[in-house]
């Protein structure tokens, strides 16, 4: 392959695009980094917590250099991490934190009160398996157990799409008047370097202008935030946030296409799809699992199977129309959860089941569990699921596990719990 | 695609090293990945890390099992660790050791490299004697060793991505450019044969 291709693959991916000032070839984290500073957030407030570190590492540097013009709180937990976001949102400033695993855990509570006061923070999760047992590695059980707090979720697939999303995140969320989490898998994205546009400020400023809210806590004109509120308007008040989830649904599409345009990637909104013409048999997963699926349908579709992919971006609000308009095209629907609801099953099998209910059309469904605690997700993993899927008419039970040991193999060798007996650099 | 592994311990750079050697890459106008070994990394402890490079968007979001390159940056690592791990046959060893390459034993399929980085660095002022910052040197010997990287784009990576001393990094990268030698150099005039 010669520079002219390399060149127009570069062109393709949106990395020469005029928007862009340079292509960095950085870290999951810095990418977030730069965004917060591209965004001008004026309020950042975090706990570090691997694998989270480098978002708040680079933001210090990035703030001490005067790049951004911000108020840097340290605080003692994430629980005060996020307190400080939401004094800072409701005084009118934009705000930025970010964690992973048992740090938005600790955070739980107030998650509600930045949703229920309908404050447009924007947050970074590094996605972290939960203890016990202790893991650094990635699943998605911190942020898919957020879920019922009012807080849209995104999960990126590269680093660029966490510098994109976030910038689009702050759009939105000042849109709808709604907290944005976007998720990224520990290390798979957060420690790995590769190509990044960083767009120019003034292409930045003009998609995001600055923020302008429409009620903040100012002396001169004062505004209750969070309190008591009795029975004759509480309902009313979830409805509006239950309605604007709904149209935050528009607002991802619009807000995605306008960037698409201003800055030449787009990511589809809620959804996209991949090798979806003509396919029969979609697998539906997310995050960085989606990228290493890619080549797994390319092999296969040269085999000429008609097997195609749907990238599941926003969990919240969930991709209702778009699951019930795929659900026409295809005849069976994998989808793999790199997460565990104990006593159900994978939450987004479980989300697309509820989806599909109701609709006209209803596929096969099968669910598979993959990747948990960092099982590293292969090309061979995604094949072994659309093999199944193709040699399989239904589920064989509700919940199918990819990859799992044998309770031999399991056994840490001599009683030590080693990394590598648990499949992290087994051979080395 | 090509795949690479770094060998080295915690504190001596390899991450680093990664890094730089796909920005250089990407320099070159292909594209390029890197990531350490997903643990927790201590200095002095064994740490892997990892560079990807191909002439389209990597995609590929996996462990490398196996690797076309090795590079060692400490050779007690070749005792104590299964540092030939997965190497594809006919795949590449770059080790840093004052040992010459005529005395280095490794089996025959794999082309052998060495080269003094830890020399090298220690007179370009970086890190002292009993810890050399050996990282930069490497990767200068590792663009001449195998040719994936031009050691031009390696300079300037080098330059833009160590923390502090662009120009003892850069120096030090092209010394080791000119120092590296190797058993496919030695098989060609017939001077020694490596078992």
């Amino acid at each position: 392959m010669g520079m002219n291709d390399t060149n127009d693959l570069r062109k393709k991916n949106g990395l020469m695009h005029p928007s862009v000032d340079k292509v960095l070839v950085i870290e999951g984290t810095h990418a977030a980094s730069h965004a917060v500073r591209l965004a001008k957030v004026q309020v950042i407030a975090a706990y570090p917590i691997t694998p989270q570190t480098g978002v708040v590492e680079k933001l210090s540097e990035i703030v001490s250099h005067r790049e951004l013009n911000a108020k840097f709180i340290k605080v003692e937990s994430e629980h005060s991490a996020m307190a400080c976001c939401i004094g800072a949102s409701i005084s009118g400033a934009r705000a930025f934190t970010a964690t992973s695993s048992q740090g938005l855990a600790l955070m739980h509570e107030l998650l509600h009160w930045a949703a229920g006061s309908r404050l447009p923070i924007v947050m970074v999760n590094v996605n972290r398996a939960m203890a016990p047992p202790w893991s650094i590695y990635v699943d998605h059980n911190d942020s898919l157990s957020q879920r019922d707090t009012g807080w849209i979720q995104f999960y990126a697939e590269s680093n660029q799409e966490v510098l994109d999303t976030v910038l689009q995140a702050y759009k939105i969320a000042e849109t709808v008047s709604l907290p944005i989490m976007i998720n990224l898998d520990a290390f798979v994205l957060s420690h790995t370097s590769e190509p990044v546009a960083i767009p120019k400020q003034e292409v930045v400023d003009e998609f995001l202008p600055e923020r302008k809210a429409l009620f903040k806590v100012d002396p001169a004109e004062p505004h209750a935030f969070g309190a008591l509120i009795g029975p004759e308007a509480y309902m009313e008040m979830r409805y509006k946030l239950f309605q604007a989830m709904e149209d935050a649904r528009e607002v991802i599409r619009r807000v995605d296409s306008e960037y698409s345009e201003k800055f030449g990637r787009s990511y589809g909104g809620l959804v996209e799809e991949y090798c979806m013409e003509d396919a029969e048999i979609v697998l539906m997963t997310s995050a960085t699992a989606v990228s290493t699926a890619r080549i797994a349908v390319d092999e296969l579709r040269s085999l000429g199977f008609p097997v195609g992919l749907m990238k599941v971006r926003a969990f919240r609000p969930f991709p209702v129309d778009e699951i019930r308009e795929l659900a026409q095209r295809v005849h069976k629907i994998g989808v793999m959860d790199r997460n565990i609801s104990f006593g159900a099953t994978g939450m987004i099998y479980q989300e697309t089941k509820a989806v599909l209910y109701n609709a006209s059309v209803r596929p096969k469904l099968f669910g598979f569990i993959a990747g948990l605690g960092g099982r590293d997700i292969t090309p061979e993993t995604i094949k072994d699921i659309y093999s199944y899927l193709l040699n399989h008419d239904a589920p064989e039970s509700e919940t199918i596990w990819v990859g799992l040991k044998s309770g031999q193999e399991v056994r840490p060798e001599g009683g030590n719990a080693s990394s590598a007996a648990f499949g992290q650099n087994e051979n080395v | 695609m090509i795949e690479i592994r770094m060998h080295g311990r915690g504190g001596q750079g390899g991450v680093i090293a990664a890094k730089i050697l796909a920005s250089a890459i990407f320099k070159e106008g292909r594209f390029a990945q890197s990531f350490p070994s997903f643990g927790v990394e201590r200095r002095g402890a064994p740490v892997l890390a990892f560079t990807r490079v191909d002439d389209k968007p990597v995609r590929l979001r996996t462990a490398i099992y196996e690797p076309d390159h090795l590079i060692v940056l400490d050779a007690t690592l070749i005792k104590s660790t299964n540092v030939f791990s997965g190497l594809k046959h006919g795949g590449t060893i770059l080790v840093n050791t004052s040992v010459p390459v005529e005395l280095a034993r490794f089996p025959e399929e794999y082309t052998v490299g060495v080269v003094d980085a830890a020399d090298i660095a220690v007179r370009h002022n970086l890190g002292t004697k009993s810890i050399p910052i050996v990282n930069t040197s490497i990767l200068g010997a590792f663009s001449r060793f195998t040719g994936v990287v031009g050691i031009d784009a390696v300079v300037e990576a080098i330059r833009e991505g160590v923390p502090i001393m662009p120009d003892e990094n850069a120096a030090a990268a092209m010394e080791a450019y000119e120092a590296v030698k190797s058993t496919a150099l030695e098989r060609v005039s017939g001077k020694v044969k490596v078992n």
